[in-house]
């Protein structure tokens, strides 16, 4: 029986996952989970993931959440090769320092910005008053300049020459704001460069398959039922009011 | 030359490193940093650490921040019992996943206590608006449900029967608002039992060693001149207002 991935492809730590198990040809089975749809609230999900959150993974009875450790679990488990989760002490603390820095540093902002701007207004219908999206986006301007200028080395990759899973959860949680029409990449030359290092080690063909309902997320929210609306308030008002 | 560790005893990851290097009797040497008289912010500190936070590690001419990495770092290093950080991968994998939830789960939520129940009125001398308290109070009290009724195994820890990096990583999040004036222990006996274990499974000369600022902290914060600490007023504002 091959392990489970359960994703919903509008989620970035969701499309990491995506990412590194397709790139190195895993032996899973991926299950949507839509999370519009309220999917994840149904009793057999929430005998994977009793947080009800996306990613999970099943393999056998063990289930987990949370998309960095799956990565580390299947890198170990399917013993992928090792740039993406470098054995040497150095390396592997390179990789991790922006692994535990990105919860805070850029995820919370991100997402953020892809909130207010597709689902606040155009779902929810609660204006998103003008001094919180400026305080929002200055947030995630100072992350990206951070990642940008800390973060990615000089020619190269987070963790140095090669590409890892620091890269992987990134460059998807860059694309949240991305898609949501705020164009992270303009004068940021040194970011740009990096991400078509990324896409290009990855596969474009992989990447732009990983992130086609992100991208279209701005027109599809236009079909949504009124009745799924009520599924994002309580994200909405967690993050805003 | 001996590794060094650049800790402010006020943080949460600062705690949770020096209880495990302690613990553990790490060939480690300490340096206090102080937040609060601006030492993060001289160049021999910037060296170290271009982010400029704590905790920091130094070792020889490798540098890095973030506490879980760091504990990693340090526990293969120097090879540290099994049970801080376990290589069999499912129990690996049970810790992981508490270590990457936190973040966004409890840290963000615990960290705010101590700027709005303390920071905030005592030295800035604003008022943080009711509905704002209210807010993070109900996020800090849903932190810590699910902290007691999902990562908590009945009667151990929360990778299991035996203390991981998990619990450290934990117990000092949930101090920080408990520090702060929230008792977060009331009518939470599971939660009070699991911390008995942590303290016991530490010493408890020494968890009371580690958290000996923070609990004094509420009277120390009457010390502080604003004025002297003016970098920390955007953070106050941006999280009460």
């Amino acid at each position: 029986m091959s392990l489970k991935l359960f994703l919903d492809m509008i989620s970035q730590p969701c499309r990491s996952v995506f990412l590194f198990a397709k790139k190195n040809n895993l032996p899973v089975e991926v299950k949507l989970i839509s999370l519009k749809n309220g999917e994840q609230h149904t009793e057999k999900f929430r005998k994977v993931n009793p947080l009800r959150k996306v990613p999970a993974l099943k393999d056998g009875d063990f289930c987990m959440g949370e998309s960095i450790p799956m990565m580390e679990y299947m890198a170990e488990k399917f013993n992928t090769p090792d740039h993406w989760f470098p054995k040497d002490l150095q390396k592997r603390a390179r990789v991790n320092e922006y692994l535990s820095w990105q919860h805070l540093g850029i995820r919370m902002h991100g997402s953020k910005i892809f909130v207010m701007k597709v689902i606040d207004g155009p779902v929810v219908k609660l204006e998103v008053p003008e001094d919180k999206m400026a305080r929002a986006m200055e947030d995630l301007n100072w992350s990206l300049d951070l990642i940008e200028k800390t973060f990615i080395k000089d020619g190269g990759f987070i963790g140095g020459e090669q590409i890892s899973i620091a890269d992987l959860v990134a460059i998807v949680e860059i694309m949240q704001p991305f898609a949501s029409g705020v164009d992270v990449f303009q004068g940021r030359a040194k970011l740009s460069a990096w991400k078509e290092r990324v896409v290009q080690a990855v596969g474009k063909e992989l990447f732009d398959e990983a992130h086609k309902t992100i991208l279209s997320a701005k027109d599809s929210v236009k079909q949504l039922d009124s009745s799924k609306v009520e599924y994002f308030r309580p994200l909405t008002v967690l993050y805003f009011l």
